[in-house]
This record gives C-alpha cells, structure tokens and sequence, in this order.
C-alpha cells in the first residue's frame, strides 16, 4: 500500500491534464449540414454507464430485454472518452459530484446531460442532507430533467425523446453554456468540493 | 444467556446488563474494560463474529455510548456491550487486532462523531466527506439543516404540508372549513362573520 502511494506521488499529475480552457463550438453555419449532424447526434446517444443515486436501478432493466434500449438508438459505453450522454441518476454526494464532474469534463462534445429524479432537481428528499447537493445545475448543464421519485424507465424513455427533440431543433447546447460560463460552474463546484485535488482543466 | 451474564458479572464490573430476548441481551461496561471483554466473548464464550459497532450522541448526559454487538454463531446468540465514553474527550480503544473488520466501524466513528481510536489503520483518512472543515456531521449540535441551506443553494418554492391536514382539506373540504372556523372561535372567542 505505501509503496503504491509513493508511487503515486511522483507522477506529476499536471502532465496527464490538458490545461486549454474549454471554448463553445459554435453549430455549422449552412442549414443542410447543421440538420445533417443534429440528426446523427440525436440518433447515435451513447450513454455512460455510471450510476450515481438508486436511479441507476432503473438503467439495468432499461438496456436489458424488457426495456431494450437499443431500439431507440441507445447503448451504454464503458467510458467517458465514447459516451455522448451522461444521466445523472439520482441524489449526488459531493464525493461523487467530484468523480462525475471528471467523467463529465473527459466527455467529448457533443455531450447531454439528463438529470434522472426530483433529488437533481431540488434535492428531493435529502433536501437538508449534510452531503447531498440540492440543484444539479448549479454545477453541470442539465439539458433534460426527469422527475419522480424514482421514475420509472418508460419516463426515462419519455425524457429521451425529449432530448432527441431538443437536439433535433439544436436547442441542446449544455456543453457550449458550461464552456461560457465556466468561471461560475468552477466557482459552484470549488464551494462545496473543500479537497480540490483536481487540475484546474481537466479532460 | 442467564448463565452468561452470570459469567460476565463475576470477571467484569458489570454496571448493567437487561436481557431483551433468549438469545439478544446487553450490557453496560466501563469503558477501560471492552477490549478485555471483547476478547473474552470471542476466544472462551464463542462470539465470533463481530455484526456491528455504533455510536449514539446523548448531549446532554455528556457523553457518547458505543455498543458493540457480537454474534455467536453455534448458539445463534447476540450480545451488545455497550460502553460510555467522555464527549469532550472522545477517544476509545481499538479492537482492529481482534476483528479486522472493526477498522471500517472505527474510520467511520471518527469521521461521523470525531471518535478517536489511537492505533486503528487508517483511522485518520476520510472515508465518506472528503474535505470536511465542520464539525463532525453526526453530532447532535450539528445543523444539518442550516448547513444544507448555507451550503447547497437550495431552490425556492419548496412547500412542507402537515399531510393529516392537507388531506382533510382536499377530500373533506366543507368539514375542514367547519372544523377550522370552530378553532379559531375556541382560540379567539370570537368569529369573525
């Protein structure tokens, strides 16, 4: 154990992190190209596979048979590098906030965000919790909620056809608002996470 | 489990012991003496799993009480020794080198209630709140409530109904009305139409 954490130590952490700011892509300028690649963003959603809250119980019976996700377009991928769409199921720990804020900076545009359950929404029944966040989108772009307590995988369903619908129209831009306003994102997310051990930039 | 206490009462000051059920019962030691009756329960008496270790804060006694709760696996027997130390001076012995799993029990003691066990493995690290600058969160002079509401930018709107109440108003509407206006006479002493 010690021998590993020495090890550890003398990585210097700073070199594996890009440290360019991310910047908003502004959407293709020509109308054809534009619905050309909301069309294949809204049609090729890859989710990453991590469960925060109990929602991530709904998720199994989701890409399984009962639910078959995949009909609609849909998988689930092992790592943040191939995933398009990140669901936030359910209440957020800070101590996981910090893992996901990770996965969600690894993520490579176009990237989602559904937020799964009234816990994203206001905190849900650990509203007054000591280590519970209350607003997700204080800290991530939250392009879809769905609400319930827990909701059950056909509004999953429902929540990702309105977020097809929202790509189909391009009104899901979570990744260029968290670009533009990411001084106040940062300055959320350092409140509460008191060991930032994290590079600045990170993905 | 008569016979046990018996046992125990001989060897260990034993300031209080109730037997809840045949095969449940407690009982309450000085604190110096835990680890030793620990050993005992687990090398002679045959308790050999260790289920759980807790902490409950009374504030107002001052102090904490720990109880540990032991399971003998060929009786199908628990015990519970329950223990209280100084809330000002929380620190206890550590039985990691009886049970290697109390380390776990103890990392999150010290973490929940600032409950120190000198010598235990990584009882120092965070387990759960990393970063945590505030009191430990368990306590029971911790507001969790305020510290949600200064920390966590809580959203408006949110609205608490008495649900007896709020059900009365939205099934029995005109009875609830009565119901109210009868109060208030018995409160005020007067109606007001």
């Amino acid at each position: 154990m010690t021998e590993e954490r020495n090890m550890n130590e003398e990585f210097e952490m700073d070199e594996l992190f890009c440290t360019e700011r991310p910047k908003p892509v502004p959407p293709p300028t020509r109308k054809i190209i534009r619905d050309f690649y909301n069309w294949a963003q809204a049609n090729s959603l890859f989710i990453l596979a991590y469960g925060t809250g109990c929602g991530g119980i709904e998720l199994r019976p989701l890409f399984t048979a009962r639910y078959d996700i995949s009909r609609f377009k849909i998988l689930p991928r092992p790592t943040p590098r191939q995933a398009g769409l990140f669901i936030i199921s359910g209440y957020l720990a800070v101590k996981s906030l910090k893992r996901v804020i990770r996965s969600y900076e690894q993520m490579q545009n176009p990237k989602f965000v559904i937020a799964l359950g009234s816990c994203t929404v206001n905190g849900g029944m650990y509203w007054d919790s000591y280590n519970t966040i209350n607003r997700l989108d204080y800290y991530l772009p939250v392009d879809v909620y769905v609400t319930g307590c827990m909701p059950r995988p056909e509004s999953l369903i429902a929540g990702f056809d309105k977020l097809k619908e929202l790509i189909m129209a391009g009104k899901a831009e979570g990744a260029n608002r968290y670009a533009e306003k990411f001084d106040w994102y940062k300055a959320n997310q350092k409140k509460i996470i008191k060991d930032w051990d994290m590079p600045e930039y990170n993905w | 489990m008569k016979e046990l206490l018996e046992r125990l009462e001989d060897r260990f000051t034993v300031t209080e012991s109730d037997v809840e059920r045949d095969n449940l019962a407690f009982i309450t030691l000085p604190s110096k003496e835990v680890v030793q009756a620990a050993t005992h329960l687990r090398d002679i008496e045959g308790f050999g799993h260790l289920v759980m270790i807790s902490a409950v804060d009374y504030i107002e006694r001052g102090i904490f009480q720990l109880t540990y709760i032991l399971h003998n696996y060929d009786k199908h027997s628990d015990i519970g020794v329950r223990t209280e130390i100084d809330r000002r001076n929380p620190v206890m012995d550590s039985i990691h080198h009886l049970w290697a799993a109390a380390r776990v029990y103890q990392q999150e003691l010290r973490e929940m209630f600032g409950i120190d066990f000198p010598g235990s493995p990584r009882v120092d690290e965070p387990m759960i709140l990393e970063g945590w600058d505030n009191i430990p969160p368990m306590r029971k002079d911790f507001d969790t409530k305020k510290y949600a509401e200064e920390t966590y930018f809580p959203r408006e709107g949110r609205v608490t109904y008495d649900p007896a109440r709020a059900m009365e108003e939205k099934n029995y509407p005109l009875e609830a009305r009565v119901k109210k206006r009868i109060q208030k006479l018995l409160r005020e002493g007067k109606d007001e139409d």
